[in-house]
């Protein structure tokens, strides 16, 4: 018997559990073109659906002319909400508490918003028929700029909330307002203001930008009408809040509704909202009687699913003189675009902005957030974060840096003598939240190290006087940037969405012979869960990751669960399947020792499998478990080695990193050159070190674009420019930098592994890492903010500002 | 649909010839995936810019959204469903893309990889400058390239002969 004979260490690296960068399982398909994406699913009889779309951002309807498309031969079905209003369906809820209009109802409030779904044989003739239909329109005044929204003047845009002057998140102030969101001791912040040796102010913009995933949103529906029951194959980052969502609306029974979400390619958050494509899908599909596709292209999803960011953050640190910071006030005006569908949990109309002390030991802080409706798309979606975490880090990671300037400290030397300190943990920020462990000091200590900080600004400071001298036109930055992100949502007593508490989910079932089935709540878009769930349980339960089958997006077959977005999937459905493994290790236990002829408390667990304390040779291992609890299990105790387990988080967690970017710019051309990107990230127990630092880089990728130029825009008339990949910036190959990765590891104390999470602290991280490295460039010159993004333009225009090409 | 009018195309995909009626609007990515269910192939922008649904067609790279499928005519098409080896065993550039954590949602992987496969038969040994020139026509949003660079270079030293030195990061 070679099990015999194999050492210890082989017996754990046969597992590939935890720790180690176990290859990926989900490669094998994808390498040789057989993933499943929803596009790839075909069903009998299927059609296509596709959106007439406004060409105004702010127009009445006067007319829909459909005959000439209806009488295309090959066209099934057009829809109006017309057609939906007999459903209730031509209005949907928003996840934020508002509602949006599925077809337009009357009035179109943003370009183009849907007015018309088009049913027919395939895409093409989709297209065609589009062109047929003839939409009257009667223009009415546009607010593009939210500065503008609440002017007492400012035309009414949803005149469907007429007179309500009390929104989801309570009172409204003005006819465009959607709430105000406040937070902290506003009279301790004032005065900590009032008495403060410096005070900074500055308004930091975080422009509208978009996820943006290389494959759009997409669904496929399909109603029985025989058995009544209506299966959707979609692009969902949360598919079990999409079956209660689908069956709240269409009051088809929960049970009777299958919704799968397949492969997906990429999410980063724009894969989580329910969209009005899915509602159209599943209403054809009930008319017509045959599975209704509808596959967004890429103008589409740039300019209706879900943009990301558009806050604009007033932001005021406090400080005495030597440095030390004694009060921080924001105020953000958010841009909602037409309806708030902001994809946050319920209570949260401004996600967790509040977490915008940062990694600073704040006395006092206070927060307002007023959201405002415009003539853009609606969203607001979490891209690459945790619901609005980056703004709240560009937020005080650029405050940081602007009161360094002021004071004329370094900005590294303010951070650290503002830290958290070790010993503080848990620490009560003054805006409410409690942070489970970090250690700043270590991560920022080893990180300067690790890019020779001092000599960098010894180099820079050499670098300026040269300029001055007028000997080079290049000048160089230094961005430092230090986050704290709170992920994980989250504990029920705060966190639902639409009333379903926040948790997670895991089933695992170990078969008669030892290898596993396993299903989540949550839903891999990339993340690679197939590969790291399997770890998880292999450490738990000493069965090797190969013998592990995960599955995840069924919602027939999976527990219920929240889905993947925010982070959350490691801090939540990664607890629930180390507490379902323990489940199941407790019982295992049980029958060992029934087996072993000894008390449960006579045996150790010993990487696969129980053994006698004392007496390693008499043990059992876990597949021998396995066999046994469907042969001979002890009696009284029920057959089967399975559990299940819902896991409500005690916390959030709170992963935490020291991001250093070097750059330099050519003020002639405002091309920024990033000679290097180091990234230390502290994500507490790291499960598999490879997929996480492909994290850090996918995460970084997508930080550098934001920061650096990618934006969706509007014009003054509310048509939004540039929403194609030829306008929109996603960086290639060459642009992007070669990125330099690091960690340290401060485990979470509530987290059953000790993970805290890390698929989005790069983009977090990053954006104010690129941006203060251009301000810190500038910086000498006499420049105190420059706004994203920092495209090359911008650069060069703001260098012109600063009178340098004279 | 019976009065569209259609035209004979005649092309070897992936070693196998093959022919069908299509319409001259219809493009080549539409025909790989909806006429011959070879759906490895992508499509991420329908535009150009993408890049997920590259292809090689004799020997060059093309984003088959680009062309309609008459275009094809006669010609030689070759996909990811294709790329392995004869043997049933993985082409290098599947085992360097999996080695080296080359993909994330497995999107933009097709493409990639058929990119890639030309790029190596143009210039065998690349620098990682000239892979990252290279690969520029295809997007990928969730790697961030570095290790997608790897990938290659760990193709390239496989297909000379060498073993990559490199752990993926
Ligand atoms: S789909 Fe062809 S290049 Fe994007
Ligand atoms: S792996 Fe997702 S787009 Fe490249």
């Amino acid at each position: 018997m070679n099990e015999m004979v194999i050492t210890r260490e082989q017996r754990e690296a046969r597992l590939e559990g935890m720790g180690c960068k176990r290859k990926r399982v989900e490669d094998v398909r994808f390498t040789q073109g057989r993933g499943n994406y929803v596009d790839d699913i075909k069903m009998p009889n299927m059609v296509h659906g596709d959106f007439v779309r406004s060409q105004y951002a702010h127009a009445k309807i006067v007319k829909i002319d459909a005959s000439k498309a209806k009488a295309l031969p090959g066209v099934i079905a057009v829809l109006t909400a017309e057609d939906l209003k007999p459903l209730g369906l031509h209005w949907m809820p928003t996840l934020a508490g508002d509602v949006q209009a599925v077809l337009a109802d009357g009035k179109v409030c943003f370009q183009n918003q849907e007015i018309a779904f088009v049913v027919a044989e395939n895409r093409y003739i989709t297209d065609d028929a589009i062109q047929l239909i003839e939409v009257e329109y009667e223009e009415l005044p546009v607010v593009v700029d939210p500065f503008q929204s609440m002017a007492p003047d400012a035309p009414v845009l949803r005149p469907d909330l007429d007179g309500k002057m009390t929104g989801a998140h309570g009172p409204r102030k003005h006819h465009n307002h959607i709430f105000e969101w406040t937070i902290g001791d506003q009279s301790a912040t004032d005065l900590a203001f009032e008495t403060a040796d410096v005070t900074v102010k500055e308004m930091l913009s975080y422009h509208r930008t978009h996820p943006s995933p290389l494959e759009t949103c997409q669904c496929l529906a399909s109603f029985d009408k025989i058995k009544g029951e209506l299966t959707v194959y979609g692009t969902f980052q949360a598919p079990h809040v999409i079956r209660t969502v689908a069956s709240l609306l269409s009051k088809i029974p929960e049970h009777k509704i299958h919704v799968i979400a397949p492969d997906i390619g990429g999410g980063f958050g724009n894969k989580v909202g329910a969209y009005a494509g899915y509602i159209c899908s599943i209403v054809a599909t009930i008319v017509t009687g045959v599975p209704v596709k509808w596959v967004e292209d890429r103008m589409e999803n740039l300019s209706t699913t879900s943009f990301a960011r558009d806050y604009h953050m007033t932001t005021e640190i406090a400080a005495t003189k030597d440095g030390k910071v004694t009060g921080l006030r924001v105020h953000v005006l958010a841009d909602h675009g037409a309806f708030d569908a902001c994809a946050d949990p319920s209570k949260w109309p401004a996600g967790f902005m509040n977490i915008v002390t940062g990694s600073y030991d704040f006395p006092t802080a206070h927060l307002a957030v007023d959201g405002v409706y415009t003539n853009k798309a609606p969203g607001g979606v979490a891209y690459r974060c945790s619901f609005r975490v980056t703004e709240a880090a560009y937020c005080i990671e650029r405050g940081m840096d602007i009161l360094a300037q002021k004071l004329g400290m370094d900005p590294a030397d303010l951070r650290l003598k503002n830290f958290i300190r070790r010993e503080q943990f848990p620490y009560q920020s003054a805006l409410g939240w409690e942070y489970d462990s970090g250690d700043y000091h270590t991560a920022m200590n080893k990180a300067m190290e690790a890019i020779s900080y001092r000599a960098l600004r010894a180099e820079q400071k050499a670098k300026q006087e040269a300029f001055r001298r007028g000997e080079t036109r290049e000048i160089m930055g230094i961005g430092v940037s230090f986050f704290t992100e709170i992920v994980g949502a989250g504990p029920s007593k705060n966190c639902d969405i639409l009333g379903v508490a926040m948790f997670d989910s895991a089933e695992i079932r170990i078969h008669p012979t030892g290898s596993i089935i396993a299903r989540m709540g949550s839903k891999s878009q990339g993340q690679g869960h197939e590969t790291t769930w399997a770890q998880i349980i292999a450490t738990e339960l000493g069965i090797p990751a190969d013998d592990i089958m995960i599955e995840e997006g069924n919602t027939d077959t999976a527990p219920y669960g929240l889905g993947t977005y925010g982070s959350r999937s490691t801090p939540v459905a990664g607890a629930a399947i180390a507490m379902a493994a323990r489940k199941i290790k407790n019982k295992a236990q049980m029958i060992a020792a029934h087996l072993l002829e000894v008390s449960e408390y006579d045996l150790e667990w010993d990487i696969d499998g129980f053994r006698v304390k004392g007496n390693p040779e008499r043990s059992k291992t876990m597949k021998e478990i396995a066999w046994a609890s469907y042969n001979s299990p002890p009696p009284g105790l029920e057959p089967g080695l399975e559990a299940v387990n819902y896991y409500d988080p005690p916390n959030m967690t709170y992963p935490f990193g020291a991001y250093f970017c070097v750059m330099d710019i050519d003020v002639d051309t405002g091309v920024a050159k990033i000679r290097r990107f180091y990234a230390l990230d502290d994500c507490g127990t790291r499960i598999n070190p490879m997929i996480i630092e492909g994290q850090v880089h996918g995460g970084l990728t997508e930080a550098f674009a934001i920061a650096m130029g990618q934006e969706i825009k509007y014009d003054e008339l509310g048509n939004v420019v540039g929403a194609s990949f030829m306008d929109f910036f996603i960086p290639t190959a060459v642009e992007t930098p070669h990125w330099e990765t690091d960690h340290t590891v401060t485990p979470s104390p509530h987290h059953p592994i000790g993970a805290k999470g890390v698929g989005e602290s790069p983009n977090v991280g990053g954006v104010p890492a690129f941006s203060n490295a251009v301000n810190d460039a500038f910086g000498f010159l006499g420049s105190t903010h420059i706004q994203m993004p920092h495209d090359a333009w911008r650069v060069w225009e703001a260098a012109k500002k600063l009178g340098v090409h004279a | 649909m019976s009065d569209v009018q259609t035209y004979p195309v005649t092309v070897t995909v992936n070693g196998k010839k093959i022919q069908r009626f299509v319409e001259s609007r219809t493009l080549l990515i539409h025909f790989l995936r909806e006429e011959l269910n070879l759906t490895g192939s992508h499509i991420g922008c329908e535009t150009s810019h993408c890049g997920a649904c590259t292809v090689e067609i004799d020997g060059t790279s093309v984003k088959s959204c680009t062309m309609f499928a008459v275009q094809a005519n006669g010609a030689v098409v070759n996909t990811v469903e294709g790329l392995a080896n004869s043997d049933g065993t993985l082409h290098a550039l599947q085992e360097g893309f999996r080695q080296m954590h080359g993909l994330q949602c497995g999107f933009c992987t097709p493409g990639m990889l058929m990119r890639a496969k030309v790029l190596l038969s143009e210039n065998p040994d690349p620098t990682e400058e000239e892979i990252r020139h290279g690969i520029a026509g295809n997007l990928c949003r969730c790697t961030g390239y570095q290790n997608i660079v790897k990938a290659i270079q760990y193709a390239a030293a496989k297909l000379n002969g060498r073993t990559y030195q490199e752990a993926a990061e």
